[in-house]
């Protein structure tokens, strides 16, 4: 037979048809220059990280090159771009590169060195109070996804009612009653340990089967927490333990944190709930692995994707929560600049020095703009049907 | 059995040539490359492959359903009664479907709309298409719902689609893609959703609907089963080709390509019992990647060197047999007319 | 149906009443008393003082606090602790005030957002759509103060309309038609400015929803059947896109209270969220508590409605 006849498949392994394959960051690559939108979102995003870290550098310390509390009141209310006036200043006095960049508030002091402050708190607000939120999230949703169907026993929650109760009885100093309630507690544990291995009786008394009765499920207990959350309206719920707690940036990040962690359950239980059914999970029990490791090797990658997109929407949301609070009066306690001081520091002169309501407004429209952008592009990568088809 | 004899010389549906493109993600898949293939009036004709062959996207040009920004008929054309469906815009495509040429398909809940009575969707195709009063368009219904055998009618018509069983709910699609009277009916894998007895009572239901009305149907499936059924001619599709194409008898007993030899060898059956399972070595390629030359070659145990430069052409069997491969036409010592031709006048 | 509303009423109260208590403790466990609320004042002597505390049961232990509140809210007997005026009758009023904003600012909202996000999806990545989505994001991120002040600005400057309270300042009493344009002024610019937000996120939504509709295979066969585009788009597609929509119908209940604090400061505009937002300055408990009442009332409410429309327009609920 001629070369050019004989078959030239002559085993049965057939090699798959080239295409060349990408790697993840390849792909998130591509789909981020794809989406335009989404690419600017992250590269305003980056710049703005790079901006608020340099600030928080130039601006701190006892001699910092841009001083935001440099107090100049020869020069109050100079517009942007203006050159200071050297013969009224000490050297000390003269900002970097003569000139203002940004003009001067009503004290004197530099608008620009104020907003290169003022980003880094933004920055840190915005991170560690959706931090917070998605920690808790993702606590509650998982908890309430995977194990939902667990039932919590009437014993259960009387121990726990005798524990706290107790506490605050003694705290509120009935102790005596306080100290009774609390020790009911290490005795029903000892009593359950001692009868663990005992109960022989094929008909338990009514009592005590009503203790041992199911009383809610963990799904509904976390979501009925969920809903008392939700009847308090946020911004109203964030002033008032602001209003009433001490002034500090701390205390903020917290709060704001503490009441925004509802949507992120509501996700993350949904996607456990969804998650819980498919066979990968089944495969990992039928393998023998921990519920530990199944829930954070296995499903938890999986249900981040709506986590992240809601995590960046949030820092956005978290920033204009802040300079909102800041607005109304309750934010970071002067003289520390934030975003949202400045601007209402600012409403005041509104006529007369528009520059000061202008930049910090622009500032944070920008730069929640791009998170915003970019929470919006990610959910179109991470969503693996890519909905959005082109 | 069936009339598996020809009827009529003009074909019903002609398509010549379709290539489909779809651009997405920076790559060009070649969903359909190329394909001939021709409807006439009263016969069945099937379209059979696996998943990913581009039967479905060749179905849906049809109708001009190919959703366009990623996918895009870039040549041949698709006759239907003197017209070319490609040239014609939106408002007339809309005249033919559901009126000339009908669809149904594969998921019958999803392709019902979870909103609206079965009256409603059932009526409004008849609506749209020809003048006709309420009460009227009752009775029609009701006479529909009884020609695709849903007992008790009146009642099924106020219910919505998630009241119904999958099989009552095909019928209804079916009943649907029936109210006006189509000269072609296309059906797109309907019974691949379906437990396998209601599958057979779909199969008979659709025989039973094409002897009254003398209608054609373009039937697509990837079920060899399904496929012998009902077809009266058959084109098998791989890679977006056709590889081979004829009348029920000829792929079944005598087939010409390594491709649809594979696929009937992997029909398991009861004479290949205690013996191993044969399936075909590898996998479907990437429409955008497709291999040069045949597009089976990869997969093919008869496959030459020449297989991977060269696009074979078909080869014409006779009496409507054709296959893709020129490497069984010369190897069965079966020479084609022109062979013989140039052998008797040399 | 019965069942299902009796049960969902039953929920709901309990769940009012875990609220009720916590934020009765929210309140009451922060730092700072109510009668160190105006140290400065001289009225406030010791003996007015004490009498204060006498007079609010404050120095009762908290949880007999708690059932003299509640029952004073129910009866109608609760008293604010800055003015002495019935809370219920304050909250009455600051609500009456509240409402035209709340009203116009959501028919703007509701009324615009369909047709814009409706027509974004059909003609997806046109220039409508992209122009579009670009004026929401932009006001989105805006910071709705900031935005407040750049309306005031061009609206004071160029078109010398009032905009600061709910009606000029020393109007007097002039003929009808003048207070009542007078007043639709006023009230133009806040519930604008409270509309612009909730449209641009509505309309996103509207906009997601109807695209996820359009790429289900029902509008698929809704085409194969020949039918119209409008038919398609409008009958089939609409029709399933806007449930989601009327549940959410019901949620907007709360937003009366809650989202207008920095309107209503901006505009000196004397309703709820101000009254809310004073009397957290004041620490005026009385006030706080009951609007938090009235608002968790709204919510549970709110979210009863769209649980019951819910029912009533998804064929494939059935209870």
């Amino acid at each position: 037979m001629n070369p050019a006849e004989e078959t030239i498949n002559t085993t049965d392994y057939v090699e798959a048809p080239p295409a060349p394959k990408r790697t993840r960051m390849q792909e998130f690559r591509r789909t981020l220059g794809q989406n335009r939108l989404a690419g600017l979102g992250f590269i305003i995003f980056f710049l703005f990280f790079c901006c608020a870290v340099t600030g928080l550098v130039l601006t701190s310390g006892s001699k910092p090159a841009f001083d935001p509390s440099m107090v100049r009141l020869e020069e109050k209310l100079r517009p942007p771009l203006s050159k200071p006036n050297l013969k009224a200043l000490r050297p000390d006095q003269v900002p970097v590169l003569n000139v203002y960049l940004m003009g001067t508030d009503d004290l004197g002091r530099d608008v620009f060195s104020r907003m290169l402050q003022g980003a880094w708190v933004s920055l840190t607000v915005g991170f560690v109070a959706v931090g917070i939120s998605v920690l808790i999230g993702i606590f509650m949703g998982g908890i309430a996804g995977y194990f939902g169907q667990h039932h919590i026993k009437t014993v259960h929650i009387l121990f726990f009612l005798c524990l706290i109760g107790g506490t605050g009885l003694i705290i509120a100093n009935f102790t005596v009653i306080g100290t009774v309630i609390l020790l009911l507690c290490p005795a029903y544990i000892f009593y359950s340990q001692l009868t663990r291995h005992g109960s022989t009786e094929k008909e338990t008394p009514a009592l005590k089967a009503m203790l041992h009765s199911n009383a809610v499920s963990v799904d509904t207990l976390i979501m009925r927490i969920v809903d008392i959350m939700l009847c308090f309206p946020s911004f109203f719920l964030i002033l008032t333990v602001v209003a009433l707690l001490p002034a500090s940036i701390y205390n903020i990040m917290i709060v704001i944190g503490l009441t925004s962690w509802m949507g992120t359950t509501r996700f993350v239980r949904a996607e456990f709930l969804s998650l819980r059914e498919q066979d990968f999970v089944a495969a990992a029990k039928a393998l023998g692995l921990s519920t530990f490791r199944i829930i954070f090797r296995h499903i938890m990658p999986n249900a981040v994707a709506p986590v992240l997109v809601s995590a960046t929407i949030g820092i956005a949301s978290a920033i204009l929560t802040e300079a909102g609070l800041s607005f109304l009066g309750f934010g970071v306690p002067p003289p520390h600049a934030t975003w949202g001081n400045i601007l209402s520091n600012g409403k005041n002169f509104i006529f007369d020095a528009p520059w000061l309501t202008f930049m910090p407004g622009i500032a944070i429209l920008i730069v929640v703009l791009s998170f915003n952008l970019f929470g919006e592009g990610l959910r179109d990568i991470l969503n693996p049907k890519l909905r959005e088809r082109y | 059995m069936i009339d598996r004899r020809p009827t009529n010389d003009w074909p019903l549906l002609c398509v010549e040539n379709l290539k489909v493109y779809f651009q997405s993600n920076g790559e060009r898949a070649r969903a359909v490359d190329g394909i001939s293939f021709e409807v006439r009036e009263k016969e069945t004709v099937c379209i059979v492959g696996e998943s990913g062959c581009g039967k479905t996207v060749s179905a849906l040009s049809i109708l001009g359903l190919i959703p366009t920004p990623p996918g895009e008929i870039v040549d041949g054309q698709i006759i239907f009664s003197g017209q070319n469906l490609i040239k014609l815009d939106e408002k007339e495509m809309q005249k033919i479907r559901g009126n000339h040429i009908s669809m149904i398909f594969q998921e019958p809940l999803t392709s019902l709309n979870p909103v609206f009575t079965i009256e409603d969707q059932l009526g409004e195709a008849v609506k749209t298409h020809k003048s006709i009063n309420a009460e009227e368009l009752n009775r029609y219904c009701i006479q529909l719902l009884n020609d695709v055998g849903i007992p008790s009618p009146e009642q099924r018509l106020n219910d919505y689609p998630h009241q119904l069983s999958g099989g009552q709910r095909q019928r209804v699609m079916i009943a649907m893609a029936l109210s006006c009277d189509p000269d072609l009916m296309i059906a797109d894998e309907p019974t691949t959703a379906l437990d396998v007895t209601v599958q057979a009572q779909i199969l008979k239901l659709l025989r039973s609907i094409q002897q009254k009305r003398s209608m054609s149907i373009l039937y697509i499936s990837h079920d060899l089963g399904v496929v012998s059924a009902i077809a009266h001619r058959i084109y098998v599709m791989y890679a977006g080709i056709i590889v081979e194409q004829g009348n029920t008898d000829q792929i079944f007993r005598s087939t010409r390509h390594p491709y649809t030899q594979g696929l009937l060898a992997s029909l398991p059956s009861l004479s290949k019992r205690g013996k191993r399972l044969y399936s075909i070595p590898g996998s479907v390629p990437n429409p955008a990647y497709k291999p040069a030359g045949c597009p089976f070659h990869p997969r093919c145990s008869h496959a030459i060197l020449s297989c991977q430069d060269e696009f074979p052409e078909m080869c014409d069997y006779g009496e409507g047999h054709q296959a893709r491969c020129p490497v069984l036409f010369k190897s069965k010592g079966y020479k084609g007319p022109n062979e013989m031709l140039k052998n008797t006048m040399s | 149906m019965l069942s299902f509303i009796g049960r969902s009423v039953v929920q709901k109260t309990i769940t009012l009443f875990f609220v009720s208590i916590v934020s009765f403790l929210i309140i009451h466990l922060a730092p700072g008393k109510p009668s160190q609320v105006d140290p400065l004042n001289p009225k406030f002597t010791p003996e007015v003082v004490e009498r204060f505390i006498k007079e609010f049961h404050l120095d009762k232990p908290l949880y007999i606090q708690y059932i003299y509140f509640y029952r004073d809210l129910f009866t109608g007997k609760t008293v604010s602790w800055k003015d002495n005026q019935s809370v219920l009758k304050k909250i009455w009023e600051r609500f009456l005030n509240s409402l035209p904003l709340f009203i116009v600012g959501t028919l703007i909202t509701w009324t615009l957002s369909f047709p814009v996000g409706i027509r974004s999806a059909i003609y997806r990545g046109g220039i409508y759509d992209r122009t579009t989505t670009f004026l929401s994001y932009l006001l989105i991120s805006i910071p709705g103060f900031f935005f407040a002040y750049v309306l005031i600005i061009l609206v004071v400057t160029y078109f010398h309309v009032p905009v600061i309270g709910m009606e000029t300042f020393g109007i007097g009493h002039p003929s009808a038609s003048y207070l009542i344009m007078d007043r639709i002024w006023h009230l133009l610019l806040p519930s604008v400015l409270s509309a612009t937000a909730g449209i641009a996120v509505l309309s996103r939504y509207v906009r997601s929803q109807m695209l996820e509709v359009e790429g289900q295979d029902y509008i698929r066969t809704a085409r194969a059947k020949g039918l119209s585009s409008e038919q398609v788009h409008y009958k089939h597609a609409l029709r399933n896109a806007l449930l989601p929509f009327v549940t959410m119908f019901g949620l907007i209940l709360p937003t009366l209270i809650g989202g207008s604090v920095i309107i209503e400061s901006i505009f000196s505009w004397p309703g709820m969220g101000r009254m809310a937002y004073e009397a957290i300055l004041a620490r005026d408990y009385p006030i706080i508590l009951t609007v938090n009442f009235v608002s968790a009332v709204l919510v549970l409410a709110g979210t009863f409605i769209s649980d019951l429309l819910y029912l009533v327009v998804d064929p494939r609920i059935h209870l």
